[in-house]
């Protein structure tokens, strides 16, 4: 009795099985387009959720793209998650986030005909099978340090960064250039929180900026700037946000405007790119010029006057006549770096 | 002049952001472990509430609500925790890891279910727990600035100073505070003397969970309008800590969360103002933590049954 029942479970399982293989039978050839999370996840607010939902819309309105994230919990993952795009045969390989780029490389080499695209690294543009996808972030940081120089009643404006690098201190040179630019006399109070997720570090370092007088802070510090956002809301000073349109995700009504850094732009263009057979390895940079940043108005805050002089800025920069500083040496009142 | 008590206002002022949560984190670690339960939970148990307490506010619109309900989700993972180490006497701090496991996993994904992400829907001005005081003081003024920096506070943070005097009063003054301290000491006794030890333990590993979860709750209704997987990062640690600071006595563990919220103050207007590498100001309160256990504090005495389970037939 054992035995027959044994057996017919196991064909049970084997028809299953084959089942599933029918299934999986080629349909039409799909574009398929893989994406690898750094551990923030694909809801960090950020650059993950960014570029998933640039891929998620992409797949909606074409359907010969097939689209999937695998979330990376720890840095262990990220070899495991891009092999495992590499054996079910992905077309192209997003990995999110500089945490990715020893094993974005490690990869792209092993697997030299493999398409790779990484978000906010450029250590790989000399492989020949990796686009690196760069971001002007000065460029957005300079526009709202505009918004910030021009609205400041107090001519003391605040910024608050999540940590010192060269990629993140492009923020900080961006922005304090364009308050600058915008109000050559006004003083910014810096801080570096040195920490993405301390939001009572956040609020705390935006009350001492307010309590010193600043009337607009910017931040760029991930989970830290939640706090600092917060503390301008309840203050009834402008606060000014990052990456998304942090007036519309945090439903505040003090957020002024939000640099705007484009990761769904990007992640489309690349699957396109490698849909279409046009793939170029190296860097690629998302900028005015191509639409890859700018800035969220959401909430109308911005008077008249100053969004004219904003957008008139936006188009010098766009068409060249005017760059931004990219380094804290070409902008001295930047003291963080 | 002006400089230094506008900063002092600052670091007063953090000191409350930062140590409200801890404190309550750490009045019901006071309940668990005087108890005789270690609860390395509270964490998790902080989690669950942080979670809970937006989501209800969210859909009922009242922060009290989602407050208490925050509280109430903290509790049912200690009724969790007491169902493992009083009922079935497992290892309480492997149970307590596991609920420092279950509860951000449970709540992530319960918000991917209602919400389709890890983040909550953001409060409105009107859901998250007001501020007392707001717009008393006069801000253009020194002074005004700094009694706004100060006492224009959240409602939750002037509660959790209460509930430090009434846990403090139950644990000294009371019968249930007398019996509750001795089956942390001496289990057996107690239960010769007719005490349900079991009984006892498990209803403040319960009351553990619910203050545990009220820290919670009142870190994302405050200086946060949603629940983010970063909202509770090592806040129950931190708590646990300022309890063993604190040699297990809720005024003990006041001063323990009062100093690490100094500092951190502290470490915010420094960073702010002077050129100290930003590493090093980063590790002051951890350091300053880390000195007065070992300079001031002394031997922290464990309640004797800590951490060992009651078996009532020995």
């Amino acid at each position: 009795m054992k035995k027959t029942l044994a057996l017919v479970l196991a064909l049970c399982m084997i028809f299953s099985l084959a089942a599933c293989g029918q299934k999986a039978a080629p349909a039409a050839a799909k574009t398929k387009i893989g994406m690898v999370t750094d551990v923030g996840g694909v809801n960090d607010n950020s650059f993950n959720q960014g570029a998933w939902e640039g891929l998620q819309a992409l797949a909606a309105e074409d359907s010969a793209f097939e689209v999937k994230y695998l979330e990376s919990k720890t840095d262990a993952d990220y070899q495991t998650n891009i092999n495992t795009f590499i054996d079910e045969g992905y077309d192209l390989i997003i990995t999110v986030g500089y945490m990715l780029a020893d094993a974005t490389r490690d990869a792209a080499e092993a697997n030299p005909d493999q398409k790779f695209a990484i978000v906010d690294d450029s250590t790989n543009a000399d492989l020949p099978n990796v686009a690196c996808l760069m971001f002007a972030q000065e460029q957005c940081s300079y526009l709202v340090g505009l918004v910030a120089g021009y609205m400041t009643e107090s001519k003391t404006v605040g910024y608050v960064q999540g940590m010192v690098s060269d990629t993140m201190n492009l923020f900080g040179v961006g922005y304090i250039s364009g308050v600058l630019a915008a109000c050559p006399d006004a003083t910014v109070l810096q801080y570096n929180a040195n920490n993405f997720g301390d939001i009572a570090g956040g609020n705390t370092a935006a009350k001492d900026m307010i309590t010193k007088g600043a009337d607009v802070i910017y931040h760029a510090a991930g989970g830290t700037g939640i706090g600092v956002l917060n503390a301008c809301e309840e203050a009834g000073i402008w606060g000014i946000g990052v990456d998304g349109d942090q007036a519309a995700s945090l439903g505040l009504d003090k957020v002024v405007c939000s640099a705007r850094k484009s990761v769904d732009v990007a992640a489309q263009d690349m699957s396109k790119a490698v849909k279409e057979g046009r793939f170029t390895p190296g860097v690629h940079t998302y900028d005015l010029t191509n639409g890859g940043v700018g800035i969220y108005t959401t909430g109308d805050h911005i008077p008249a006057d100053v969004l004219e002089k904003v957008e008139a800025a936006q188009k010098e920069i766009a068409s060249g006549a005017k760059t931004v500083p990219t380094t804290p040496a070409e902008c001295p009142q930047f003291t963080l770096g | 002049m002006t400089n230094f008590v506008n900063s002092l206002g600052i670091i007063l002022f953090a000191t409350l952001v930062y140590a409200t949560p801890l404190l309550y984190g750490a009045l019901g670690s006071c309940f668990s472990e005087v108890s005789g339960v270690v609860n390395i939970g509270i964490e998790g148990m902080m989690t669950a509430g942080a979670f809970t307490g937006t989501v209800v506010a969210y859909f009922t619109g009242n922060p009290w609500i989602g407050f208490i309900c925050g509280g109430l989700a903290g509790a049912f993972f200690g009724m969790l925790h007491a169902i493992a180490t009083v009922k079935l006497g497992a290892d309480q701090t492997i149970a307590g890891t596991a609920i420092n496991m279950l509860g951000p996993g449970i709540v992530i994904m319960l918000a991917k279910v209602l919400f389709n992400s890890t983040d909550t829907i953001p409060l409105t001005a009107s859901q998250k727990i007001p501020k007392l005081f707001a717009g008393l003081f006069d801000t253009t003024t020194v002074f005004g600035r700094f009694m706004d920096n100060v006492f224009a506070n959240y409602a939750s943070t002037y509660l959790v100073f209460v509930a430090v005097v009434i846990v403090w009063f139950v644990f000294y003054k009371t019968r249930f505070g007398l019996r509750l301290r001795a089956c942390g000491e001496h289990p057996q006794a107690c239960e010769t003397l007719g005490i349900d030890v079991i009984k006892m333990r498990f209803l403040c590993v319960c009351i553990s969970g619910f203050l545990a979860g009220l820290g919670g709750a009142c870190v994302t209704m405050t200086i946060s309008t949603q629940f983010r997987p970063i909202s509770i990062v090592g806040q129950g640690f931190i708590a646990i800590a300022a309890v063993i600071f604190g040699k297990f006595r809720p005024h003990g563990a006041l001063l323990g969360c009062l100093l690490f919220g100094f500092c951190s103050g502290l470490k915010v207007v420094l960073g702010g103002s002077s050129g100290i590498n930003m590493h090093l100001v980063s590790m002051i309160p951890y350091v300053v933590t880390v000195l007065a256990l070992i300079l001031f504090v002394g031997k922290s005495r464990v309640p004797a049954a800590s951490g060992k389970p009651y078996i009532k037939a020995k």
